[in-house]
């Protein structure tokens, strides 16, 4: 804690700076399309298309093949690790049909979960190992910005301070890593929205957890500045029988990041969990007309909450290729103006009716 | 980490909230008049006035009894605790005289620092020790290795003083900068201190005024003061948020981030507003409602200058941005004073000078005693990547 050794030089600073800022540009959000082969099957089996690479490869190009104005509401995509490599028809490869959009190409980097000996099933996060060399070599085949997800669960007797304490210095160690080798690293740390809790348990986990993120970013030297942070909103339980409001969703979620996010992180881009489109859209939109100061930009990191409608459209056929991108730049388009504060939900004009329903059943 | 077992209930939290906001009420900043008696002592020396209690008081009675110019610029004053209980000339308590003006009565409630074992020379702070009124020395005496080191009856004290009159409280702890210091004993151990004086005080009704010291002595340049402040903010709030600290009701006193007394290069007030602000925006979370600077070894028209400087400082800042000025609202009074009666009212009007121009700075509207307009000053912002 005595003398400072500069982990980046200024000119190393102002780059990674200038990625986060492009990514989160006024009404810019992030698409997610990094479905590992495993996950991707999942939405696959649901519209009954085989889990080929060819199927993923063809879905894949349906979403970067969109008309270039995507780009007034994606600043950035996070590929899966083939997928950085697959081409369109064309021959193109992926990251230059989109970067030519003017959109910023991100790489998932973690390599998934491990446990925790002793604990009451909980994780930890692989993927240190040679990650200097990956981020490097990323680096040069198109990636700007890394994404590296933790999770964390809700039940009495987790998390854990070990699984906290674990998570954050491996998101930690991901970030300082990825700086070092020019890529804007987006620190995700997912507590899952499992079990019966409420609004207030989740929103004291979600602070304890992001007060413990930022303290390690801080003792491993990370460039605040040049990091997006990618948190759950605070939300209720799935199973938890009292519903909740956007606008109380909004004012949970703001409340917490104000008391633990510094200023100086550009922005937040929240992952969509198991939120439906319409909720993830409904519920950043609250967030952006919420009636707190925000020094940080709001907005969204979807992916299914980006890509249900258009997976449904295309049902594996390629015919269908222009509905299903017809039905994914309506979701940008619409999650651009949730994180403006602009979405006019169907169906309800009222601002005035929207506004009663700011609960002050318990204060944040 | 798993359940919460809330600390406040939603009418205290509010009670807290609006206290500390009313304290930086936009425009509006601190007087620290709580130099304890060995302090005073010095201060009192340096005008060839002797440290009576009486001197004390009618030292004090000239700053509390400035007209109501200072309503529009104090938002609070931290009294030490003989102070509390003083009156004027005409038998009103000061602390009465305060709040009919407007401002918010704090009250400092450390009793200095105590070494720790096995650091370079490094210390923690304690809390006053229930029936210690004057004649104590103040900080940074050797000789307290015995007394007992911490938090002592500190609620109690807490309750006593809201019932007299205080809403707020101030704990200072002390950092230095050379070789091996901060240690990462010094700086958890002050944090943690830090911590617990806020939760106890907020279980009281007193907002805590959070000060974790970085002295300026030293040689050292601006960028190892920004390191250094970085790391001992972050692990302040780490702190904080481990005891459950409602951070919307607390406030900050740092050091502004500066070089060392005798470092060989000089700043400008930009470049010490961009490393200051940069440091609070990476380590301050927005729900802090201010920021009340302390002026260190600061002279008064340095001290306002930095301020402003910083309140036009190109980077967005979620929280305000005042003074709690001891010595930078008070030099120019006391000299004015040199214990005659006669110097009283143009002693105040010193204070109230000063007063109205860190107002102003807090706003970024202070243009400076007269060299350098608005306009070169802004030119000399560096490039905030260097930060």
């Amino acid at each position: 804690m005595t003398h400072q050794f500069p982990a980046l030089t200024p000119e190393q600073k102002k780059a990674l700076s200038d990625i986060a800022q492009r990514i989160v540009a006024s009404g810019k959000g992030i698409l997610a399309a990094d479905e590992s082969v495993g996950t991707m099957g999942n939405r696959l089996q649901r519209i009954n298309v085989e889990n080929t690479e060819e199927n993923r490869r063809a879905f894949r190009e349906i979403l970067f093949s969109s008309d270039a104005s995507i780009n007034q509401s994606i600043g950035g995509v996070i590929l899966f690790h083939e997928t950085l490599y697959q081409k369109d028809s064309s021959g193109k490869p992926f990251p230059a049909l989109i970067k030519e959009k003017g959109i910023v190409v991100g790489i998932k980097l973690d390599k998934g979960t491990a446990p925790l000996a002793g604990t009451n099933g909980e994780t930890t996060i692989q993927g240190l190992d040679g990650l200097a060399e990956r981020c490097a070599q990323y680096k040069k085949d198109g990636a700007d910005f890394g994404k590296w997800r933790a999770v964390l669960k809700i039940t009495s007797t987790t998390p854990s301070q070990l699984a906290i304490q674990e998570n954050a210095n491996t998101l930690a160690r991901y970030a300082s890593i990825c700086q070092q080798h020019g890529l804007v690293p987006i620190v995700e740390p997912e507590i899952l929205p499992d079990g019966d809790h409420d609004l207030q348990r989740c929103q004291y986990v979600t602070e304890k957890v992001l007060a413990a993120v930022y303290k390690a970013l801080n003792d491993h030297h990370v460039y605040l500045e040049g990091t997006l942070l990618k948190p759950n909103m605070v939300t209720a339980g799935h199973s938890c029988p009292k519903k909740y409001t956007p606008q109380d969703v909004a004012m949970a979620t703001v409340t917490t990041l104000l008391r633990t996010v510094p200023a100086a992180v550009p922005g937040i881009c929240f992952l969509s969990g198991g939120q439906s489109e319409e909720e993830a859209s409904v519920n950043l939109n609250a967030m952006n007309q919420c009636p707190l100061p925000k020094p940080w930009k709001l907005t969204f990191s979807y992916g299914r909450a980006l890509q249900a409608s258009a997976l449904a459209a295309w049902v594996g056929k390629s015919e269908n290729k222009k509905a299903a991108q017809e039905a994914f730049r309506k979701r940008a388009q619409i999650n651009g103006l949730a994180c403006r504060g602009q979405y006019v939900v169907s169906g309800k004009t009222d601002t005035a009716a929207m506004q009663s329903l700011f609960t002050a059943s318990y204060t944040y | 980490m798993t359940h919460q077992y809330p600390a406040l209930t939603a009418e205290q939290k509010k009670e807290l909230s609006d206290i500390a906001l009313r304290i930086v009420a936009p425009g509006k900043g601190i007087l620290a008049a709580d130099e304890s008696v060995g302090h005073m002592a010095k201060r009192l020396n340096q005008i060839g006035v002797e440290n009576t209690e009486e001197n004390r008081r009618l030292y004090r009675q000239i700053l509390f009894s400035a007209d109501s110019r200072v309503k529009k610029c104090i938002g609070g004053v931290i009294f030490f605790h003989e102070t509390m209980y003083q009156k004027a000339d005409d038998g009103t308590p000061f602390v009465q005289m305060i709040k009919d003006k407007g401002i918010v009565v704090g009250i400092k409630v450390d009793k200095g620092v105590v070494p720790l074992a096995g650091t370079d020379g490094e210390t923690t702070t304690q809390g006053r020790w229930s029936g210690c009124g004057v004649g104590a020395a103040g900080f940074g005496a050797a000789g307290l290795t015995r007394c007992p080191a911490g938090l002592d009856g500190l609620s109690e004290r807490c309750a006593q003083y809201k019932k007299d009159g205080a809403d707020f409280a101030k704990w200072r702890c002390v950092l230095k900068i050379s070789d091996n210091t901060p240690s990462a004993l010094a700086i958890m151990e002050n944090a943690n201190v830090l911590a617990r004086y806020a939760s106890i005080c907020q279980q009281n009704g007193i907002v805590p005024i959070v000060e974790p010291e970085i002295l300026p002595d030293g040689d050292h340049d601006l960028k190892r003061c920004q390191y250094v402040t970085e790391k001992v903010l972050a692990a302040v709030y780490k702190a904080l948020s481990d005891h459950h600290v409602y951070l919307e009701g607390t406030l900050l006193k740092p050091n502004m981030v500066t070089p060392g007394h005798s470092c060989p290069t000089k700043y400008s007030p930009e470049e010490i507003a961009m490393a200051t602000v940069t440091a609070l925006r990476r380590t301050v979370p927005p729900a802090v409602p201010g920021v009340t600077f302390l002026s260190g070894g600061q002279s008064e028209e340095e001290a306002s200058i930095n301020l402003n400087a910083i309140n036009t400082c190109p980077l967005v800042r979620p929280w305000a941005l005042t003074f709690s000025y001891g010595r930078a609202l008070q030099a120019s009074a006391l000299s004015a004073w040199r214990g005659q009666r006669d110097n009283a009212t143009a002693a105040t009007e010193e204070f109230v000078k000063r007063a109205e121009v860190n107002g102003l700075a807090a706003l970024g509207q202070y243009e400076g005693s007269g060299d350098d307009s608005g306009a070169a000053g802004q030119s000399l912002y560096v490039a905030n990547h260097a930060y």
